[in-house]
């Protein structure tokens, strides 16, 4: 069981090394030149010689990725909690949700350099449109599959539609919110890198586009490495306080 | 002769204007502590006499009269159970069970301050359906049986006037049915509240109620109002003896008849 328990554990660092090792492979093989494919091995160099311009720069593009994210979070949730529990609101707020959604942000993010300048705003404000609908639809699903019958428990005591939704509505929310967080804090950073390649003179996303510039794709795969590992982390980090908080939807398996 | 607690006065139903009728002109007078059971084909429109008493639906003509006064809106302490016992999966046994506590008026607000007696209130009324040891687990801990006694509890924790039943055992092995047929009984017997029941079991119509209702096809109409007066407390002896028997066999020719009028 404890055997099993390791390997299990071990499965994903295993696969991005094999990853890492197939990458290098096909490289030294095939003889990619760097400009176009660089090693792995290269880029963890390079990056490392770099690493003090990177941090920089990758903490930046944190900052704004969990600034956008935290507004999406609070808009997410309010939104949401107004669209699963009313029947015109969700009329009315669907299609113009959805209509949004599927225009490109990137398209956005020139409107947004004529409104506020180059730099930290418009990466915030990208982040915060591309990961705030994830969110909406998942509160508003968890709210609006109530069941019938528990609404009528509940309004045959008495209940005002404010204790339905704190008693049951939102609890029961609970894992589909975890859940929205997790999509929404990777798209998240779509959103920053995005808006930093296409207008800002910090950031991974600048690092990246001012390194193509000048033909070093190594720190390009380099700051590529840095954006997925931040990605990875962040994930890890919701994944965790979903299982804490939410053990009951997973019948109190942890591993699950 | 004492005053009805529960009235229904030509009361019809139509889910939406237009729509033919769900419930055809039905009258209504329980007592106050009375058991009924309403039985008839499925569709026919019992659960909806559920919602019109307590006043989840408003009727389209006639009205509903619960405690001498018409209803208007949701009643406010009524105590409901489904065939899907719905506890809520975050909580456990005991706290489903005091749910009620935390909006029932006066409890909602003597709740946290008075925390242990309630509590002891819980746990004794769990006791009493045999889930004495489970109070602390949750409910996928629980069998669908236990389920459904917890959920049990939870309509009766804060002793409501007016008890509604929809097909609470519907979905349980026949053991475990008869057996929470006797502990809603003695809850009953210790201090009787007023029941309505729908279910399709004649046999737990006939072991339960003092009045059987049975209802027609869609548009749903009561054809028949049959008392009850085997003696209690019924017990599984009493389920073979010939007067429980010839009860069973004239609701289950009602029935035949209805099916296929």
């Amino acid at each position: 069981m404890k055997k099993k328990l390791n390997l299990r554990k071990a499965t994903p660092w295993l696969s991005a090394i094999g990853l890492f090792v197939l990458w290098e492979l096909i490289v030294r093989i095939f003889n990619i030149p760097p400009y176009v494919l660089p090693t792995p091995s290269e880029s963890i160099i390079v990056g490392w010689q770099f690493h003090e311009a990177i941090w920089m720069h990758a903490y930046h593009t944190l900052y704004t990725t969990l600034a956008g994210f935290a507004i999406a979070v609070v808009f997410g949730v309010v939104l949401g909690a107004l669209v699963g529990s009313s029947r015109a609101i969700y009329d009315a707020a669907n299609p113009l949700l959805v209509g949004f959604n599927s225009v490109p942000k990137v398209a956005l993010v020139p409107v947004l350099v004529m409104w506020f300048g180059i730099g930290t705003v418009p990466a915030i404000i990208t982040a915060f449109l591309i990961s705030f609908f994830p969110i909406v639809v998942n509160v508003a699903t968890g709210l609006a599959t109530l069941e019938p019958e528990l609404r009528d428990v509940l309004r045959s005591l008495g209940a005002t539609r404010r204790d339905i939704l704190i008693k049951v509505g939102f609890p029961r929310a609970m894992p589909y919110f975890f859940a929205s967080l997790k999509v929404a804090i990777t798209l998240a950073f779509v959103g920053s890198v995005i808006s930093e390649t296409v207008a800002s003179n910090v950031g991974v996303g600048y690092l990246m586009l001012s390194a193509s510039s000048k033909f070093n794709m190594p720190l390009v795969f380099a700051g590529l490495l840095v954006i997925a590992v931040m990605g990875i982390a962040m994930y890890e980090i919701f994944n965790v306080i979903e299982r804490r908080s939410t053990k009951w939807a997973n019948r109190g398996n942890p591993t699950n | 002769m004492s005053k009805s607690f529960v009235e229904l006065n030509d009361v019809k139903l139509r889910y939406s204007e237009g729509d033919e009728l769900a419930l055809e002109t039905t009258n209504m007078k329980i007592d106050k502590g009375e058991f009924i059971a309403v039985v008839g084909p499925s569709g026919c429109g019992k659960s909806s006499l559920l919602k019109l008493v307590s006043g989840l639906m408003p009727p389209s003509e006639g009205n509903v009269i619960v405690d001498g006064k018409e209803v208007s809106g949701p009643l406010k302490i009524v105590g409901m159970a489904f065939q899907n016992p719905t506890l809520l999966p975050w909580r456990t046994t005991l706290d489903n069970v005091l749910l009620p506590m935390e909006i029932v008026k006066p409890h909602r607000n003597r709740l946290r301050k008075h925390r242990a007696e309630y509590e002891e209130r819980a746990r004794k009324l769990l006791a009493t359906v045999g889930l004495e040891g489970h109070e602390d687990k949750y409910p996928w801990e629980l069998s669908g049986g236990m389920q459904q006694r917890a959920s049990l509890c939870r309509s009766l924790i804060h002793e409501p006037d007016l008890l509604m039943l929809d097909e609470p055992f519907g979905a349980l092995d026949a053991f475990t049915r008869e057996e929470l047929w006797d502990i809603l009984q003695n809850l009953w017997m210790i201090k009787p509240f007023t029941v309505i029941l729908v279910t399709h079991d004649l046999r737990e119509a006939a072991y339960l109620a003092d009045t059987i209702y049975v209802m027609s096809k869609r548009p749903g109409k009561i054809l028949v109002e049959r008392e009850n007066t085997l003696p209690r407390p019924r017990d599984q002896e009493t389920t073979f003896t010939q007067p429980f028997t010839d009860l069973v066999h004239e609701l289950r020719s009602h029935i035949r008849d209805v099916r296929e009028a």
